[in-house]
């Protein structure tokens, strides 16, 4: 289908240039935006993939919630003097070079098993009338990986109050 | 009583009396201490201004019970040799020798007279018998041991504790018990004064025991017991005075010597039982007897290497050359010990021996030549250091030497009786002589250097006298004893197939130089002006009876001893030749008969007699002419004839000589060699060990501190090295630890790329 | 043009992958580097996503598993992102920098 091929360049684009823009700008601010968009075309992606819920909840936790952590801690930590220093350090030739390396390597990997995602293919099955992927995915959720869940809750409570201790001034 | 039965008793007596005196000796006499330096260049030491006239001091031999409250100490002149018979314990307060020392008087000298009296009563036996061999054995002292000779045979070997009397020994037992006896006796007197006099005849009772039984045995095997024991008594005679260096050396040297004869002599007895399978004299003779060995007339067999050793044995104990060394300082002991051991009895042991072994000595003609050469050779050389001897004694050792050299002469020409004849007649002239000399020692108080003395004939003339005789006697003069012995000698010499002319001009020069020096000796003793140091001619004095009466006897004895073998054209009757019929049995072989076919005429006897005669008249005319006329001829000509006269004195150097051989030589150097050895080689093994302890310790320290500790070092250093790169590693900054981790991610992928 | 399959998923998440690894070993300021991180853990989710899609169906309904784990990624990522940014501030008020090379207390 010619849309989905378009939008997924389109989206890709967005991702992939955000994402370059994110490690290059030398503004603290200027890399989050590009962060954002690069989010927002991530979400685009998970539309596409019929992950709604996915979607929304990329939306408003990823953006709406650590971007905008992010730029209040990038409001709050004076970064002009540091938009002064040199960005890149000593080391972004070798590391570049090793990142190389592995993408070369990625990419043999890829080209060598390519004939191995032909079960990309198989027909997506057929949602029930009146259900969405989002009830699937908390029956899902909620029987199957309740635990975890749990568990990821417990995760949550300790970040807070973490981050809450980190950021004191006194502990 | 049968004295033949019981000549086993003969050397006993005097064995009793040595026992005695070493046992209980010292009570008898107990020693005042001797606190007088016997140290060269002592000042005399006067304690009462005495007048020691002629009789005056009483020394007879048996009343020696006086304390001698007149101490006196004599003057030591140590420049010469010295006669220390005289004691140095008696201080003002007299206290002398104990009143039991006339015991040791009876009984030391007893024991001698009693076995003299016995050798009289056996000698008596045995001249009646037809055989006159009379054997005694007592009990087998080595029994048979089965060996093998160098024939193949087996032969026991057996050594009996046995006695034989024959003519030759009965000759012998006489001398010694009757010389000794006679010496004894004079030791009583020169003696008395001296500490050890116990000791002293302990010691001569011993050597008569032992000198006994060596002419008594029937076997070598005793005899050589006889021969060690006469040397062993010798060494402790000489050594007398063992306070004085010189002394103590004399005894060593005259034992030394000895020994190195009495290695030849033993082995001449090993030879004999290899060979004749037999040491007793009567088997040797009967196993010669069979005719089984031949005479070896042409050069050295093996009977003339026995023979040679045996005579080598005879060269050690009889003084011959080159073993006489030791004679001339065995004067450092006192007079009587030179006159018995060393004049009449223990250096003639070597003659007697070789004359008992005559029926070996006949077979084997070039060991009597070899014989009569030493013996000639000896004799000469004797002779010339004699010319110029200071001192009284050492002239008369080496008369001694000389005369013993006469002995051998005749020894070696076949003549055996008349060498033994010698020896009698030199027994009696010699011992006397001797004890003249001591007497005039004695008179001088202890003056010994010819050239202090002079004009001593009114003075002791008793000592004068008897001298007189001995100096004629020994000279040769006819009449008297000397002359007629060696007249026979050198007439045999001449005559003798194994003799030589040139043999016999040599023995006539040695009876010219004899006569010479001897009369030189009177001369300078008793003629003339007096050179005596006035401290001590105000002492001079004649001996008592104890020393007077024994020269008497032996004058006496120096004239008549003679006549027992007169020269057979003289024509007396036949009792003036006894000597040669009663030993003539005793050398009488087939061979011995071969030999006397050198029977001279009468004319050349006459001549010869002549001849010996002519040249003893002018050695004593020389001899006056130098030291009663000329006193200062001799002074001239030792002057001229520098080198020669000191080497004469010098005896031609031959203690020099040995000095350096062997004793510098030998006995220094192998010590020295010993020494090195141990230092280098033992020691050295010792030390090397010890470097080696403290090597190996160093190389485990080594291996220690560089090995083990660089070890533990190493793994330590290895880390530290290590840790340098390691530590760049830890920059503390989080992008390099995540740019490892992206390595790493690298690394593992890169696993799969190439599986 | 091919249409579009689970592959091209995987590339442009291996791409967004490499390009957040590049981005936090090379900048020096934290901020970036954190926001490189949040790169990183957006590519896993498209992974996740993508492979998901691409599961056959589970009793039949579609399958669901790797947008279950997606959630929890994101979960984290929330977590880790608070207290990051916490540390960060707590960083900064100690050091005065925000600059991770100057940061090398550990260094020996």
């Amino acid at each position: 289908m010619l849309i989905d091929t378009v939008l997924f360049y389109l989206f890709a684009l967005l991702v992939l240039g955000g994402g370059i823009l994110t490690i290059t700008r030398r503004s603290a601010v200027h890399s989050a935006i590009s962060l954002i968009v690069s989010l927002l075309g991530v979400a685009g992606l998970y539309l596409l993939q019929q992950a709604e819920f996915l979607f929304a909840v990329q939306i408003v936790l990823y953006v709406g919630g650590i971007m905008v952590l992010f730029l209040f801690v990038i409001m709050l930590v004076n970064l002009d003097e540091s938009a002064k220093q040199r960005q890149f350090n000593r080391q972004w030739l070798v590391a570049l070079a090793a990142v190389a390396a592995v993408g070369v390597e990625v990419g043999f990997f890829f080209y060598r098993g390519k004939d191995a995602f032909q079960v990309a293919e198989a027909a997506p099955a057929m949602l029930p009338p009146g259900m969405g992927t989002t009830e699937v995915l908390s029956n899902s959720l909620f029987s199957e990986y309740l635990l975890p869940f749990e568990i990821a809750s417990i995760l949550l409570l300790v970040a807070v109050v973490g981050s809450v201790i980190m950021a004191k001034k006194r502990i | 009583m049968n004295f033949l039965d019981n000549i086993w008793l003969i050397p006993l007596f005097p064995l009793l009396g040595a026992a005695l005196m070493l046992l209980l000796g010292k009570r008898l006499d107990p020693q005042p201490p001797s606190d007088v330096a016997i140290a060269p260049g002592v000042e005399p030491i006067y304690e009462h201004g005495h007048d020691h006239g002629a009789g005056e001091h009483h020394h007879d031999g048996h009343t020696h019970t006086h304390d001698h409250s007149h101490g006196h100490v004599h003057v030591h002149d140590h420049t010469v040799g010295h006669d220390h018979s005289h004691d140095h314990g008696h201080d003002a307060q007299g206290h002398g020798h104990s009143p039991l020392k006339f015991l040791i008087d009876l009984i030391c000298p007893g024991m001698v007279l009693i076995s003299f009296i016995y050798s009289v009563g056996a000698v008596w036996q045995l001249a009646q018998q037809s055989e006159r061999v009379h054997e005694v054995v007592k009990f087998t002292w080595l029994a048979g041991m089965p060996f093998h000779m160098a024939n193949g045979n087996t032969a026991i070997f057996q050594a009996d504790w046995g006695f034989l009397l024959d003519p030759l020994s009965s000759v012998m037992i006489l001398v010694v018990t009757g010389i000794g006896f006679l010496i004894h006796v004079y030791s009583t007197g020169y003696m008395a004064h001296d500490n050890g006099y116990y000791r002293f005849f302990g010691y001569m009772n011993l050597f008569v025991f032992f000198m006994l039984m060596l002419v008594l045995a029937n076997n070598y095997a005793l005899l050589f017991v006889g021969w060690e024991g006469v040397g062993l008594c010798s060494y402790l005679l000489i050594g007398f005075y063992f306070q004085k260096k010189s002394a103590g050396d004399a005894g060593k040297k005259a034992f030394v010597v000895n020994r190195v004869g009495d290695a030849g002599f033993i082995l001449g007895m090993l030879l004999m039982l290899s060979v004749l399978g037999t040491v007793k004299f009567t088997d040797v003779r009967a196993a010669l007897a069979t005719g089984q060995f031949q005479a070896e007339t042409a050069g050295f067999g093996v009977l003339s290497v026995m023979t040679l050793l045996l005579f080598i044995g005879a060269t050690g104990k009889s003084a011959q050359f080159p073993l006489y060394v030791w004679l001339p300082d065995a004067m450092e002991g006192p007079t009587p010990v030179s006159a018995l051991i060393h004049a009449a009895t223990m250096v003639t042991a070597g003659v007697y021996m070789v004359a008992r072994s005559s029926a070996l000595f006949q077979l084997t003609p070039s060991t009597l030549t070899v014989v009569a050469t030493v013996g000639a050779f000896t004799a000469i050389l004797a002779a010339t250091i004699a010319l110029v001897q200071n001192d009284i004694k050492r002239v008369l050792a080496y008369s001694t030497v000389s005369q013993l050299g006469y002995m051998f002469l005749a020894l070696g020409v076949g003549a055996y009786w008349v060498a033994v004849f010698h020896l009698f007649t030199h027994a009696f002239f010699k011992a006397l002589l001797f004890l003249g000399s001591g007497s005039v020692i004695h008179a001088l108080s202890g003056e010994q250097d010819m050239r202090h003395m002079g004009a001593l004939r009114k003075k002791i003339p008793i000592t004068y006298a008897t001298m007189w005789i001995g100096s004629v006697a020994i000279a040769g003069i006819p009449g008297l004893a000397g002359f007629f012995s060696k007249d026979q000698i050198l007439g045999e010499t001449y005559t003798s197939a194994q003799g030589s002319h040139f043999l016999y001009v040599v023995g006539l020069i040695t009876a010219g130089m004899t006569a010479f020096y001897m009369w030189r000796l009177m001369y300078l003793t008793f003629y003339g002006q007096s050179r005596v140091k006035p401290e001590v001619e105000a002492h001079i004095h004649e001996s008592g009876p104890a020393m007077t009466v024994p020269l008497m006897i032996l004058a006496l004895g120096s004239v008549t001893a003679g006549y027992l073998s007169t020269p057979k054209v003289w024509n007396l009757p036949q009792a003036f030749h006894t000597f040669e019929s009663w030993l003539g049995p005793v050398f009488a072989t087939a061979a011995t008969e071969a030999m006397k076919e050198g029977e001279s005429s009468s004319s050349l006897e006459w001549i010869l007699m002549g001849l010996s005669v002519a040249i003893a008249v002018i050695g004593i005319t020389i001899a006056r002419y130098f030291y009663c006329h000329k006193p200062h001829i001799p002074e001239t000509l030792s002057q001229t004839l520098k080198p020669l006269h000191g080497l004469l004195y010098n005896k031609w150097y031959v203690d020099e000589v040995y000095d350096f051989l062997f004793v510098n030589g030998l006995c220094k150097g192998g010590g020295e060699l010993c020494g090195a050895f141990d230092r280098n080689v033992v020691d050295g093994g010792v030390n090397g060990a010890g470097w080696l302890t403290r090597f190996s310790s160093t190389v485990s320290m080594w291996w220690d501190t560089w090995i083990v500790d660089g070890a533990v070092r190493f793994g330590s250093f290895f880390v530290k090295m290590m840790s340098y790169p390691v530590c760049m590693l830890q920059t503390g900054r989080v992008q390099a630890y995540a740019f490892f981790v992206v390595v790493g991610a690298l690394a593992f992928l890169g696993y799969f790329v190439v599986r | 043009m091919h249409p579009i399959s689970t592959v091209h998923y995987l590339v442009l998440s291996a791409a967004l992958l490499l390009i957040g690894t590049v981005g936090v070993l090379t900048r020096r300021n934290v901020v970036i580097i954190l926001m490189s991180i949040e790169l990183i853990l957006n590519a896993v989710n498209i992974n996740l996503v993508a492979f998901s899609h691409a599961l056959p169906p589970l009793d039949g309904l579609p399958n669901m598993r790797g947008q279950v784990f997606a959630i929890f990624v994101i979960t984290d990522a929330v977590a880790e992102a608070a207290v990051g940014l916490g540390i960060l501030i707590a960083l900064f008020r100690n050091k005065e920098t925000v600059l991770a090379d100057e940061i090398d207390l550990l260094k020996w």
